[in-house]
């Protein structure tokens, strides 16, 4: 666990993570363009990765090396490798159906900010935790999670969605690695391994769509109502 | 004893679905069905067992408890009813030749099922209900149909969304319980439930609430629901069942769990209310949509929803009662439901439509079938003798006591407007006038395998509601103390 007096430089740091994460969420979330999503995606894994390294040396815990090794790996190269090559594969290079333009995308993005910092403020006081980096840890957390929830419920490309849910999955990773960094390795090793074995659920159901529907696009699904 | 039987019951499903992919598609029907016998067998014993635990095995990562058997068992009945099914429905499919890939998910998405409800580590508890999901994604866009595939999309997008705010939930009980048990520590549900009362009650209170939303996701609680007509009414008949007798039930078991902590947490009556509400509303949009459908196998979707609404009820309500009868409907529902989506499945292979419209005269046509898929159309909808009638009367009167007054007189309107709606639907695919005469070729009956399953599953209905055996009666008693924390 870290130690409670959090050294400055530690905070510093985490903090500098985070709001690292927060920012390339917006970066996809103000794209149409599935070339940025990715890069930024992979960017994120890496500061989370980064994030769980810093965590691991200042908290004195190396099994946190290990975690944050894997998740450099898994999260930052082979994700996105195996989506960049379902992009390549679709052709298909941006976003064109999107329900909200990405300009009011990042504003309705801000408000979900803002309303995350109400949310963990409002727990600052009872858990005696004001202006800690555990709160900031939170209100990015809940942030990005947001954020992931409107990905998914303003486009409509089948792999934008997949973005989508990784941001979702992202945001608790970040907010896991800084509230909760003893969670024991062999659930941090299974989490892994189980959002790598979705993404490749995720990939074989595009196929099936691209040869079902010729398109990728998720707009026309829309048989089944009522 | 019982580790030997959990044992079995775990392996007969696994080693069915590593054989099923390298014998020829005949066997792989046989040997799945030899699966879901043992892992039935298994199961009843097992169940009796229960009362003596909780078991504790593998340093404390599985568990056997009351609340954990008693879904154990329903989704084992639900496999062997559905594997027997599958025997006589699936060649009807026309998809020979992926039979054994069919078979080998079919009996993994079992396993799934039945190793969730014994993961005694809420993380580990989470892992198993997300590879549910991803196996039976597969299962759901089996028949690639356009439809299928659709179905198969939105079940995986929207349930894992859902299942991730299970995971933030998760986190912020391991954190919420690292204030009192330290940074490392093994998250089983009595580690939680001991730390509960130290809890910081707004933190419980805003992770009970993501994680009921997330597992809601899974159990099709309204306004989360939207996945589950979809995924249910597209899957192959089997895979309908096993997804609203098993599936529903073992997520379901995730929600009871964490209320049971968060009870002991000093959270107040709010967790409980979000129950409440959100199985009232569950109700409310299953009984509007039963009302106005059209497809045969949505309907019994819906109907699903509603019943997961009644569970949901009853376990909110909570006290002897309402577990009793939430449990017993748990188990009442998984047979129900099973054989309506059976006769279901028949009448749409028969009919070669899934539209009520298109069906009638069933009587005429298939005299056994119809009597018995009516038989379950009044069990359903909650009419005596049948045991559902018996379990939504114990969840209402567990509503009355326990000052939820409000909800049980609005469950009581809505099961009258199920009532009303799902048996007028009955009454027009049986009474109403054929109206193209000419069109009445005769048809070929589905086989003995997909009826014998049916005549399987109304018995134990009917015994239920006419005889409530008195240890079953004890059983509930024993778990509703153990989830109220006054047990062991």
């Amino acid at each position: 666990m870290l130690p409670a007096p959090l050294d400055p430089l530690a905070s510093s740091l985490f903090s500098l993570t985070a709001i690292a994460t927060l920012l390339l969420a917006f970066v996809m979330l103000g794209s149409r363009w599935l070339d940025n999503y990715l890069y930024a995606f992979a960017a994120q894994s890496w500061a989370i990765a980064a994030l769980g390294a810093a965590v691991g040396y200042f908290a004195q815990a190396p099994d946190l090396y290990l975690i944050a090794a894997l998740t450099a790996l898994f999260r930052g190269l082979v994700l996105p490798y195996l989506i960049w090559r379902m992009i390549r594969r679709l052709q298909i290079a941006r976003e064109l159906h999107e329900t909200l333009r990405p300009a009011s995308a990042l504003v309705v993005g801000a408000l979900a900010v803002i309303f995350s910092l109400f949310v963990s403020h409002a727990l600052a006081g009872p858990l005696g935790l004001g202006g800690t980096v555990a709160i900031l840890a939170l209100t990015v957390m809940m942030a990005t999670v947001l954020i992931g929830f409107l990905m998914l419920a303003i486009r409509t490309e089948a792999v934008s969605q997949i973005f989508g849910l990784l941001v979702l999955e992202n945001g608790v990773r970040l907010g896991a690695q800084i509230l909760i960094p003893g969670m024991p390795l062999l659930i941090e090793l299974v989490i892994l391994a189980d959002v790598l074995a979705a993404v490749a659920c995720l990939g074989v159901l595009v196929r099936y769509l691209l040869t079902q529907f010729g398109t990728a696009s998720t707009a026309g699904l829309k048989r089944l109502v009522g | 004893m019982v580790g030997a039987l959990l044992l079995v019951l775990v392996a007969a499903p696994a080693l069915a679905a590593l054989g099923c992919t390298a014998v020829r598609p005949g066997q792989a029907a046989a040997l799945n069905l030899a699966a879901s016998v043992v892992g039935f067998a298994a199961a009843v014993p097992l169940t009796v067992l229960s009362r003596g635990g909780p078991y504790h095995y593998w340093d404390g990562w599985v568990i056997f408890d009351g609340p954990g058997g008693w879904v154990v068992l329903c989704a084992a009945v639900v496999y062997l009813l559905s594997s027997i099914y599958a025997i006589g429905y699936m060649p009807l499919v026309g998809e020979d030749e992926r039979l054994p890939s069919f078979y080998a998910l079919f009996a993994g998405f079992a396993l799934a099922i039945l190793v969730s409800p014994l993961m005694n580590n809420a993380a580990i508890y989470w892992i198993a209900i997300e590879l549910t999901t991803l196996v039976s994604t597969f299962l759901i866009a089996f028949e690639r149909a356009a439809e299928s595939i659709e179905a198969a999309w939105k079940y995986i997008v929207i349930v894992s969304t859902g299942i991730s705010l299970a995971l933030f939930g998760t986190v912020l009980f391991y954190w919420n319980g690292s204030f009192l048990l330290g940074p490392t520590y093994n998250m089983t549900w009595d580690a939680l439930r001991q730390a509960a009362p130290g809890m910081n009650p707004t933190l419980a209170v805003l992770a009970f609430l993501l994680v009921l939303v997330g597992y809601g996701t899974k159990v099709g609680l309204a306004p989360m629901h939207t996945w589950l007509p979809d995924a249910h009414s597209e899957s192959p008949a089997p895979i309908s069942a096993m997804l609203s007798g098993a599936l529903l039930n073992a997520a379901m078991l995730g929600i009871v769990r964490y209320l049971a902590i968060a009870d002991a947490t000093k959270a107040g009556a709010l967790p409980r209310l979000a129950l409440v509400a959100l199985g009232a509303l569950s109700l409310l949009i299953a009984a509007l949509f039963i009302v106005r459908q059209h497809s045969i196998k949505r309907l019994m979707a819906y109907s699903s929803v509603e019943h997961m609404g009644v569970i949901a009820l009853g376990f909110g309500f909570g006290g002897p009662f309402g577990v009793a009868g939430a449990l017993y409907h748990m188990l009442n529902h998984s047979l129900n439901k099973s054989l309506m989506f059976f006769g279901a499945g028949n009448m749409m292979r028969s009919y070669g439509s899934k539209e009520i419209a298109d069906i009638r005269a069933v009587p005429q046509r298939f005299p056994v079938q119809a009597a018995l898929w009516l038989a379950g159309a009044a069990a359903i909808t909650g009419a005596p003798p049948f045991g559902l009638f018996l379990s939504e009367l114990v969840v209402l009167r567990a509503g009355f006591e326990r000052s939820f007054a409000w909800a049980a007189y609005v469950m009581a309107v809505l099961l009258i407007v199920v009532f009303i709606g799902f048996l007028s639907h009955f009454r027009a695919m049986y009474f109403d006038p054929v109206a193209d005469a000419g069109a009445s070729a005769p048809m070929r009956s589905p086989g003995g395998w997909c009826v014998a399953p049916m005549v399987l599953a109304l018995m134990p209905i009917l015994v239920f509601g006419l005889w409530w055996p008195q240890p079953m009666w004890e059983f509930f008693r024993e778990t509703a103390a153990l989830l109220s924390g006054a047990g062991r």
